[in-house]
C-alpha cells in the first residue's frame, strides 16, 4: 500500500455520560489514525461505544476529554462559526433509514438542507444540484418532491448518502448504514459507498456489527469492547490471525452461508452476556467472558501495544 | 397457453423501472385529511362546528331581536314563529341570546386554547430542547402552579378583577397551558433524540432551524389534537363558572348564566333551560368527537 | 416421512385504503416431523405473514385468508374458531418473536409467563408448573433459575429474554416451533449462544422448527430444508445443499451472491440484486422477479411460472427451467 497522509487523528478521546449517580464510560481513551482515502472498520457488540465514538469524533457529542485532529487542525477547539465550516468536511450516514429522514420534508428539501445551511446554491441551481445528487446515488431525480415514507429502506439509505454528499465532505462516518437493510439491498449500498469513495477520494469510518461486511469494505479494522479498543489491524491480517481472544470469538460466531463449512466448524461460544458498561470488570474488561483469562487479567489493565508491525492489541497474552 | 420460441427470447430489463414508485404521492397533512374525511362522525362534527361559528357570527347581526332589550309584556313566552326558542323572564328572545352565548363560549374556547398553545409551546419547547437543569427547573415551576386549587384561583381573580370574558380567559389559562407544555416537552424530548435531528446537526444546522424545521413540524400532530380537545374543556368551564355565578354578569348572555336562570323556572318554562343546555351538550360532543377523529387521523396507530 | 404441517395454495390479503395488498399469493409447502425448515426472503416477501397465518395471528380485518388450506397434524386450521386456536397456540405450536423486549409482558414475572401455558393447557397445579418453569429455565441455560423465575423481563438482558421466550414457547412441548427472526435483534456472540441452544433443544425434543430469517449464514447452520419466498410466492425450495450449492432461480442465486463471505477479496465487487421488490398492491403480471432479473425473457412478463421439479428434493419456479429456454440456468 502506498504511503498516505493522515486525515483524522483521534487522541485519547473519552466520552462519559452521567446517568444518575453512575458514570457510563461509553468511550474510554481511544487513540487511532485514519489515513486519507482509507476505510477504517469499527466492530463490536451493542454497548461497546462504537456509535458514540463516531458521534464524538464529529463533535455531535462534546467529548469528556481528548481531541480529534482533522488535517492537523483540532476539531474540539473550534468555535461555533469555525465548527459550522468544519462540518462541510465531515459528515455522517445513519443506521435507521426510517428515523434518519425528517418525515415532514420532501426528499428534495432533505438533500437541499445542506445547501441552504451553507449557502451553497439557491433557486434553479439548488434544484439542479439536488437532482445531480439524486442521480449520483442512482435515484430518480423526478422523485425529489416525494416524501421519505414513499421509498424503500435501501432507497432511503441512498437519500441519506446524497444528503451527506451535498456538502462535498472528505470524511464520512458510516454508522451501521446497512444493518437495517435486506441482504440484497446491503450489497447495493456497499457498492455505492465504494464507487463514491473511488470517485471522490472519500475517507470512511465504517461502524458495523456485521463482521463479514466490515472485512469486505475496510482497509483496516478496529475491534471495540466496553468502550475500549482491543485490537486494530489490516483487515486481511485481523481475519487471518486475530490476536485478541475477543476478536477470535467474534469471528468464530459469524454464521457462514455454506452448509458444508458449518457442519465441520468448531466454534468458540462465549459464555454469559456483555457486562454493563456502567460497571465494567476490573483489569481487562473482557476477562469475565474470556476463555484464556489469567490471574493478572483482573488485576492489571492490559496496555495497547503494537504486537506486530501495524497490528495493535490490548491483551496480557502478548505482554 | 401455447408457448413458442419467441416467448423465450431474452429481454433487457430497464432497472429504472424496478425503482419506480407506483403509489400516489401524499404529504403527511394530505394523508391526515384523507383519513379524517373517511371518519364520518368526525366530519359531521366538523361541519357542525363550522355552522356553529358561522351562526354565532351572523345571526346576532341579522336578527331583528337583540340580547338586552326587555319586554315585560311578552315574558316567558313558549317557542313561536316570532321567538323561535321562546322568551325569558324579562321578555328577551332566547334564540338570539343563545347565539350571543355561543359567541362568548367560542371566544373563550378559542382564546383560551390559543393562549395555552403559545405559552405551552414556548415553555415546553424550551424545557424539552435544552433539557437537563433548565428542563428540571421549568417543569417544577409548572408542577407547583398545577398544584394550586384551580377554583380558588378563579374566585380570587374574580374578586380582584371585574367579572367578564377577559377575566375568565385569564383564569382558564393561568394553569391551562401546563398540559400543553407537558405535551410539547414530551414530544420535543422524544424527537430531538431521533437520527434526523442529529443529521441536521451534523450538517451544521443552528437551533432555529432545528426547532422550526425539524422539531415543531413533527410535534404539530399531537399539539393540534391537544388544542382541539382544549377548546371544549374551556367552553365547558366558562359555562360552569357562569352557572355558579362566577362568570359573565347580566345582561350579557352566556350558556351558563342562561342555564342558571332557566333552572329556577324549569317546571313552568322548560325551554329556558332546555335550549342553552342542549347547545352546551351538543357543542361539547361535537368538539370531543372531532378531536378524537383528528387524533386517529394524525396517529392511526392509536386506533384499535 | 410424516408431515406435521402442510400449506396448500395459501392466499392472504390485507385490505388497506389504497386497495387490496396481496401479501401471500398461493404458497405451498410442508414441514416434516423433526425437521428444521427455513423460510428466507427480503422484507415484504410474505414470509412473516405466512408464519403468522399458521397461528392465525394476523389481524382480521384488515387481513383475510382468501383461499387455501393449512393442515396441521392432520387437521385444517383455516376454519378453526379463535377459541379452538387458543387450544393450539402455545400447546401444539410455539412461537418465538424477533424482539424479546416487546413480546414478553413487562408486568408479569418470567416464571408466571412460562406457567401460564402449563396451567392452561396441561392443567398443572401452580406448584407443579413452577417446578417445571424452573426446569425449563435451566434447560435454556439461564443461571440461578430459582431466583430468575420470580424476576421481571426488564431484569433480564437481551439474550436472556430470548432464552426466556424459548422457554415459554417450549413449555408445553409443542410439535412445531415457529421462530420469526429469533436472533436478528441480538449481538453475534449472543446469537451464537441462542442458535446453539435451539439446535441442542431440537435434538433433545424432536420438535419441528420453521425458522424465518434473512440471514443465510443462520440457515446454513440450523436448517435441513429451505423455502425461498419472493413477492408472496414460493420461488424455490430444496435441501440446504440444493439451495446453497445448486440454486436454480435467479433470485436465489442473487441472494447468495449478495452476501459477502469472509474469503471474498476487496476488489471483487459484491453482486447486489438491483431495484426493489414489487408493490403487492399491484402485483405484476407474470413472474414477480422479472423487473429485477438479468435473465428475463418475454414469457416472464406474461405468464407466472409454476414450481417445477428439479430433483426429488428441489423445486423451482422459473421459466429458465422450460425446455425452450435458450440461456438456461447456469449461464
Amino acid at each position: 500500500m502506498e504511503k498516505r497522509d493522515t486525515l483524522i487523528e483521534v487522541r485519547n478521546l473519552k466520552k462519559f455520560f452521567k446517568i444518575g449517580d453512575n458514570t457510563l464510560k461509553a468511550v474510554n481513551d481511544l487513540s487511532f489514525e485514519i489515513k486519507r482515502g482509507e476505510t477504517l472498520g469499527v466492530v463490536g457488540e451493542s454497548g461497546c461505544g462504537k456509535s458514540t465514538a463516531g458521534r464524538t469524533i464529529l463533535r455531535l457529542y462534546e467529548p469528556t476529554a481528548g481531541d480529534v485532529l482533522f488535517e492537523g487542525q483540532s476539531v474540539m477547539k473550534l468555535n461555533h462559526q469555525e465548527m459550522k465550516a468544519m462540518r462541510r468536511n465531515m459528515q455522517m450516514i445513519f443506521q435507521d433509514p426510517y428515523a434518519s429522514l425528517n418525515p415532514r420534508m420532501t426528499v428534495g428539501d432533505i438533500i437541499g438542507e445542506a445547501l441552504d445551511i451553507h449557502g451553497l446554491a439557491s433557486g434553479q441551481k439548488r434544484k439542479e444540484r439536488i437532482q445531480e445528487l439524486l442521480s449520483l446515488v442512482s435515484l430518480n431525480p423526478e422523485h425529489m418532491n416525494r416524501f421519505p415514507h414513499e421509498f424503500s429502506g435501501g432507497q432511503r439509505q441512498r437519500i441519506g448518502i446524497a444528503r451527506a454528499l451535498a456538502v462535498e465532505p472528505k470524511f464520512i462516518v458510516c454508522d451501521e448504514p446497512i444493518s437495517a437493510l435486506d441482504v440484497s439491498v446491503q450489497a447495493q449500498v456497499v457498492n455505492l459507498l465504494q464507487q463514491l469513495q473511488e470517485k471522490m477520494g472519500l475517507t470512511y469510518m465504517f461502524i458495523a456489527h456485521d463482521l463479514s461486511m466490515v472485512k469486505y469494505i475496510s482497509d483496516r479494522v478496529a475491534v471495540m469492547y466496553l468502550g475500549k479498543m482491543v485490537e486494530l489491524a489490516d483487515s486481511e491480517k485481523l481475519y487471518e490471525k486475530p490476536l485478541h481472544p475477543y476478536t477470535q470469538a467474534l469471528l468464530s460466531a459469524i454464521p457462514i452461508p455454506d452448509p458444508e463449512v458449518e457442519r465441520k466448524r468448531e466454534r468458540i461460544v462465549l459464555q454469559g452476556d456483555v457486562p454493563s458498561p456502567m460497571n465494567p470488570p476490573s483489569g481487562c474488561h473482557f476477562r469475565t467472558r474470556c476463555p484464556k483469562a489469567m490471574p493478572e487479567c483482573s488485576a492489571v489493565e492490559p496496555v495497547w501495544k503494537e504486537v506486530e508491525p501495524g497490528h495493535f492489541a490490548a491483551c496480557h497474552l502478548y505482554n | 397457453m401455447q408457448l413458442t420460441k419467441e416467448h423465450f427470447e431474452p429481454i433487457s430489463v430497464d432497472l429504472r423501472q424496478a425503482e419506480e414508485i407506483k403509489r400516489p404521492s401524499l404529504s403527511f397533512w394530505a394523508d391526515v385529511w384523507r383519513r379524517l374525511k373517511m371518519n364520518k362522525v368526525a366530519m359531521a362534527s366538523l361541519i357542525f362546528i363550522l355552522l356553529l361559528v358561522a351562526c354565532a357570527i351572523f345571526i346576532p347581526i341579522f336578527s331583528s331581536h337583540d340580547y338586552y332589550t326587555t319586554n315585560l309584556a311578552g315574558k316567558n313566552k313558549p317557542p313561536s314563529a316570532e321567538h323561535w326558542f321562546g322568551t325569558d323572564d324579562l321578555g328577551r328572545d332566547v334564540f338570539v341570546r343563545v347565539w350571543y352565548g355561543a359567541r362568548i363560549s367560542l371566544e373563550v374556547g378559542f382564546a383560551a386554547a390559543l393562549i395555552d398553545l403559545i405559552i405551552g409551546m414556548i415553555w415546553g419547547g424550551i424545557a424539552g430542547f435544552y433539557g437537563g437543569k433548565v428542563d428540571e427547573i421549568m417543569m417544577r415551576i409548572a408542577d407547583i402552579l398545577y398544584a394550586i386549587p384551580y377554583l380558588l384561583v378563579v374566585i380570587l381573580l374574580m374578586v380582584v378583577m371585574e367579572q367578564g370574558v377577559v377575566t375568565i380567559i385569564i383564569a382558564l389559562t393561568i394553569t391551562g397551558w401546563i398540559g400543553m407544555a407537558r405535551i410539547v416537552r414530551g414530544q420535543i424530548l422524544q424527537l430531538k433524540a431521533q437520527e434526523f435531528v442529529l443529521a441536521a446537526r451534523s450538517l451544521g444546522a443552528d437551533n432555529n432551524r432545528l426547532i422550526f424545521k425539524h422539531l415543531i413540524p413533527n410535534a404539530l400532530g399531537p399539539i393540534i389534537v391537544t388544542l382541539s380537545l382544549t377548546v371544549p374543556t374551556a367552553i365547558f368551564t366558562e359555562s360552569f363558572l357562569s352557572f355558579i355565578g362566577l362568570g359573565v354578569s347580566a345582561p350579557v348572555a352566556s350558556w351558563g348564566t342562561m342555564s342558571a336562570e332557566g333552572l329556577a323556572a324549569m317546571k313552568y318554562y322548560p325551554w329556558r333551560l332546555m335550549f342553552p343546555a342542549l347547545f352546551i351538550s351538543v357543542t361539547m360532543l361535537a368538539f370531543n368527537l372531532f378531536g378524537d377523529g383528528l387524533r386517529d387521523a394524525v396517529d392511526p396507530r392509536l386506533r384499535k | 416421512m410424516e408431515r406435521i404441517l402442510e400449506v396448500k395454495d395459501l392466499h392472504v390479503s390485507f385490505h388497506t385504503y389504497a386497495g387490496e395488498v396481496k401479501a401471500v399469493r398461493g404458497v405451498n409447502f410442508h414441514v416434516n416431523k423433526g425437521e428444521a425448515v427455513a423460510i428466507v426472503g427480503e422484507s415484504g416477501c410474505g414470509k412473516s405473514v405466512t408464519a403468522q397465518t399458521l397461528m392465525k395471528l394476523i389481524p382480521m380485518p384488515p387481513g383475510e385468508i382468501k383461499k387455501g388450506d393449512i393442515i396441521f397434524n392432520g387437521e385444517s386450521i383455516v376454519k378453526k374458531s379463535n377459541k379452538e386456536m387458543e387450544a393450539i397456540r402455545g400447546k401444539e405450536i410455539g412461537m418465538i418473536f424477533q424482539d424479546p423486549m416487546t413480546s414478553l409482558n413487562p408486568t408479569l414475572t418470567v416464571g408466571n409467563q412460562i406457567m401460564e401455558g402449563l396451567i392452561k393447557h396441561q392443567k398443572m397445579t401452580r406448584a407443579a408448573a413452577r417446578a417445571r418453569a424452573i426446569e425449563l429455565l435451566t434447560m435454556v441455560g439461564i443461571p440461578q433459575p430459582e431466583k430468575r423465575v420470580d424476576q421481571y423481563p426488564h431484569e433480564f438482558s437481551g439474550g436472556m429474554r430470548q432464552r426466556a421466550m424459548i422457554a415459554i414457547a417450549l413449555a408445553c412441548s409443542p410439535k412445531l416451533l415457529i421462530a420469526d427472526e429469533p436472533t436478528t435483534a441480538l449481538d453475534v456472540t449472543i446469537q451464537a449462544q441462542i442458535l446453539d441452544l435451539m439446535k441442542d433443544l431440537q435434538k433433545k425434543t424432536g420438535t419441528s422448527i420453521i425458522l424465518i430469517t434473512h440471514d443465510l449464514g443462520v440457515v446454513a447452520e440450523m436448517c435441513d430444508r429451505v423455502i425461498v419466498m419472493y413477492a408472496g410466492k414460493v420461488i424455490e425450495t430444496g435441501t440446504v445443499d440444493d439451495i446453497f450449492y445448486n440454486p436454480q432461480h435467479p433470485y436465489t442465486k442473487g441472494l447468495l451472491r449478495s452476501v459477502p463471505r469472509l474469503d471474498l477479496k476487496r476488489d471483487e465487487p459484491l453482486t447486489p440484486i438491483f431495484g426493489t421488490p414489487p408493490d403487492l398492491l399491484r402485483p405484476p403480471v407474470g413472474c414477480g422477479f422479472t423487473a429485477r432479473c438479468e435473465s428475463a425473457m418475454r414469457v416472464c412478463q406474461e405468464y407466472d411460472p409454476e414450481l417445477k421439479e428439479i430433483s426429488s428434493t428441489q423445486r423451482a419456479a422459473c421459466w429458465l427451467q422450460h425446455p425452450l429456454a435458450q440461456n438456461r440456468a447456469g449461464s
